[in-house]
C-alpha cells in the first residue's frame, strides 16, 4: 500500500490551517487510492496539538528537536529527505506558504521528485497526478502533469480545499529520530514581529473604502481618503499601495496583510489576486469597481461595477452632498 | 558586495484579455507587450543599492531568447555591470530546467549573494530561486523584503502570513528571494538604456553547457489552459454613474451601513 505525506505546518504553537485542508484532500485520495495518510510533525518537543493532528491522520511521523521548533527549511529538507527516501510516498503534501515556498523546491532537487507548486487540486488520470494551477494572477487556468516518478511533491494553494472534519482516525504515532549528523544550519531565526501594527486598526470597521493599483497615482489616495471621511468607513487597500508606498502595511488587505470582515467591502481598482480575496472572505458585502471586466474580483463579489472608478467616485460624493 | 540578479521577462497581462492559442497550451502572445517580471525588478534595484553602499559588482543573467535581452538592458541601464544570457534554443523550459541551466553557469563566477524574485507573473511557480540554491548548495531565505549585510553574514526581514516578519541571520554567500516593496525600483530613461549598451552582454548557448540530457529534461508539463470555470460571480451594476452610486448607496444602506 501507498503512502501520501502531508508536511504539518505550525508556528508560534499553533498549527496552520492550510494544514487541515491539506490533510481534507489528502484523505479524500487515500480512499480513492487505497493509501495510507501519513502526517509529518517535525517540531521542538511537547508541541500541544500532535493529538489534533493524529484525527486526521492514519499515522503521525514526529521528528522532535529544539533546534526544529521555529521553521528552517535547511533543517526540514535534510529530515525530509531521509524520510522520503524511507518511506518513498507517493505523494507529498506542503503549504504554498513562506515556509513551503522555501522547503518544496529545494527537496525536489534533493529527493529528485518532480514539484507542482501553488495547487488548487489534484487530480488522477490512468494512474498519474495531475494538478490544476492558475496562472497569469487567476487568469488563466493550468492542467500540469509531472515526469514520471516514483513520488511527486505538492505544494497546495490556502483555501483550496475546506478543513478537514477531525475526528475519523486516531492515528498511530511513529517516532524518528533526528538524524545525528543533522548539520548545522546556516540560517538562525532571531525573532518574529508583527509588521501590521498603526494607527488604523481595519480588522474592525464596518465599512472598507480599499483601493488597488487602479487607482493609478499617488496622488489619488488623497481623493480616496477623503470618501472614507465622507462615509465614516475606513481605508484599506490591497499589496501594490503598500508596496509603492502610497499607504502604510497596516492599511494592507489579505494574506500577508489583515483578514477583514466589514458589513461593506467596496474595492476600487483591485484586480483580486488571490492574495487579496483570501482576507476577504469574512466580508458581508463585496462592491467591486473595476475598468477591467475580466478582472478575478468579479468572480468574488456580491456586486460589480465596469467603470471608470473615479467617475463612480464623484458620483458617491455627488450624490452624498445632495 | 558581488551579487547576481536572475530576472525574467515576462508579458504584461494587467487589464488586458488573454487568449488561449490553437494548441491549447500556451497563450497567444503576439499582441502581448513584455517587460521585466515585477519582483525582479525589484530584485535588481536590491543588488544596485546594495553595490552603492558596500561597492562590488552586480550581474543580471537571464534564461531566454534574444527578445529577452530588453530586460538584461534594462538591468544593465539601472546600474548592473554586467549581463548574461543563456540561449535555451528549442528546449521547453521548466521550473526546473531553468534552474539547472542558471546553476550550470553561476557555479563558475564569484558572487556573495544570488537574489531572484519570489515567483514570475506569468507561470507563478516561485520555485526557480530555491531550485538554485538547493543545484548550488547554498544558504537560502524565500520572500525576503530587508537586506542588511555585515561581514560575512546578512541580518534578513522575511515576510511570512498574517502580518508576521522574521528575522533571521544568514551566512553568506545565500540565495535570496525578494518580495515586492522591499525597496523603490529607480526610473529607467530610454536614453539610459542607449548609454548602457556599451556594457557587457555575454550569450551562453545551452549546447555550450556540460549538461546531460536527464539535467535537460523537463519535470513539469502544461497539458491544457483554460479559462477560468463559470461562477455566479458579481452582480453587475449597470447604468450612468450617478445611477451607480445611487444603487450602490441603497446596497449599502440595506446592509445596515448608513452614511
Amino acid at each position: 500500500m501507498g503512502e501520501i505525506f502531508v508536511i504539518v505546518e505550525h508556528r508560534k504553537g499553533e498549527v496552520r490551517e492550510i494544514t487541515f485542508q491539506m490533510l481534507y484532500k489528502a484523505n479524500e485520495l487515500c480512499q480513492k487510492l487505497s493509501h495510507d495518510l501519513i502526517a509529518v510533525l517535525i517540531a521542538g518537543k511537547d508541541e500541544p496539538f500532535l493529538d489534533h493532528i493524529r484525527e486526521s491522520a492514519d499515522k503521525v511521523i514526529v521528528v522532535e528537536d529544539e533546534r526544529l521548533r521555529v521553521f528552517n527549511a535547511e533543517l526540514h529538507k535534510e529530515i525530509l529527505r531521509e524520510l522520503i527516501e524511507k518511506h518513498q510516498p507517493f505523494l507529498t503534501l506542503i503549504a504554498h506558504s513562506a515556509y513551503g515556498m522555501e522547503l518544496a523546491p529545494c527537496l525536489s532537487i534533493k529527493s529528485g521528485y518532480p514539484l507542482a507548486t501553488d495547487c488548487v487540486d489534484i487530480l488522477f488520470e490512468d494512474g498519474h497526478p495531475k494538478v490544476i494551477r492558475q496562472i497569469y494572477s487567476g487568469k488563466l487556468f493550468s492542467k500540469v502533469s509531472l515526469k514520471e516518478s516514483e513520488g511527486y511533491l505538492i505544494t497546495v494553494r490556502e483555501g483550496a480545499f475546506p478543513p478537514d472534519k477531525v475526528g475519523a482516525h486516531k492515528g498511530e504515532v511513529i517516532k524518528h529520530e533526528v538524524p545525528v549528523d543533522l548539520p548545522d544550519s546556516r540560517k538562525q531565526f532571531v525573532a518574529f514581529e508583527d509588521a501590521g501594527a498603526g494607527e488604523v486598526d481595519i480588522t474592525q470597521a464596518e465599512l472598507l473604502i480599499s483601493v488597488g493599483r487602479g487607482i493609478g497615482e499617488e496622488e489619488n489616495i488623497a481623493v480616496m481618503k477623503e470618501l472614507a471621511a465622507l462615509f465614516g468607513g475606513a481605508l484599506s487597500c490591497s499589496r501594490p499601495v503598500v508596496d509603492k508606498n502610497w499607504l502604510p502595511k497596516y492599511h494592507q488587505v489579505g494574506t500577508s496583510g489583515k483578514t477583514v470582515k466589514p458589513k461593506v467591502y467596496l474595492a476600487f481598482g483591485i484586480s483580486g489576486a488571490f492574495q487579496h480575496v483570501a482576507g476577504i472572505t469574512g466580508a458581508g458585502t463585496v462592491i467591486a469597481i473595476n475598468k477591467d471586466k475580466r478582472a478575478p474580483i468579479f468572480r468574488v463579489a456580491d456586486y460589480g461595477v465596469t467603470d471608470d472608478l473615479f467617475k463612480i467616485v464623484d458620483a458617491l460624493k455627488e450624490r452624498l452632498a445632495s | 558586495m558581488n551579487t547576481i540578479v536572475c530576472v525574467k521577462r515576462v508579458p504584461l497581462t494587467q487589464e488586458v484579455e488573454l487568449e488561449i492559442d490553437p494548441r491549447n497550451n500556451d497563450i497567444r502572445r503576439d499582441m502581448l507587450a513584455y517587460v521585466i517580471n515585477e519582483w525582479d525588478n525589484y530584485a535588481i534595484e536590491e543588488a544596485i543599492l546594495l553595490k552603492e553602499k558596500f561597492g562590488g559588482d552586480v550581474t543580471a543573467i537571464t534564461v531566454g531568447s534574444e527578445d529577452d535581452e530588453e530586460v538584461l538592458r534594462r538591468c544593465l541601464a539601472m546600474g548592473a555591470d554586467k549581463a548574461i544570457r543563456i540561449d535555451p534554443g528549442e528546449i521547453r523550459l521548466d521550473a526546473f530546467l531553468i534552474s539547472r541551466t542558471l546553476a550550470e553557469v553561476i557555479k563558475d563566477l564569484e558572487y556573495d549573494l544570488i537574489l531572484t524574485g519570489v515567483q514570475s507573473d506569468d507561470t507563478n511557480n516561485g520555485a526557480v530561486g530555491m531550485m538554485l540554491a538547493e543545484h548550488l548548495g547554498l544558504a537560502h531565505s524565500a520572500i525576503v523584503t530587508g537586506i542588511e549585510p555585515q561581514g560575512n553574514e546578512a541580518t534578513l526581514r522575511i515576510e511570512l502570513e498574517g502580518g508576521t516578519d522574521e528575522v533571521s541571520k544568514i551566512m553568506l554567500p545565500a540565495l535570496l528571494s525578494i518580495q515586492t516593496g522591499i525597496n523603490e525600483p529607480r526610473y529607467v530613461s530610454i536614453m539610459g538604456i542607449r548609454k548602457a549598451a556599451r556594457k557587457e552582454l555575454r550569450v551562453i548557448k545551452v549546447d555550450e553547457l556540460s549538461l546531460s540530457p536527464d539535467d535537460l529534461s523537463a519535470r513539469t508539463f502544461v497539458e491544457e489552459l483554460f479559462l477560468p470555470p463559470e461562477t455566479e460571480g458579481a452582480k453587475m451594476i449597470e447604468g450612468d454613474p450617478s445611477k451607480v452610486a445611487e444603487e450602490i448607496l441603497r446596497i449599502m444602506k440595506e446592509k445596515g451601513v448608513s452614511v
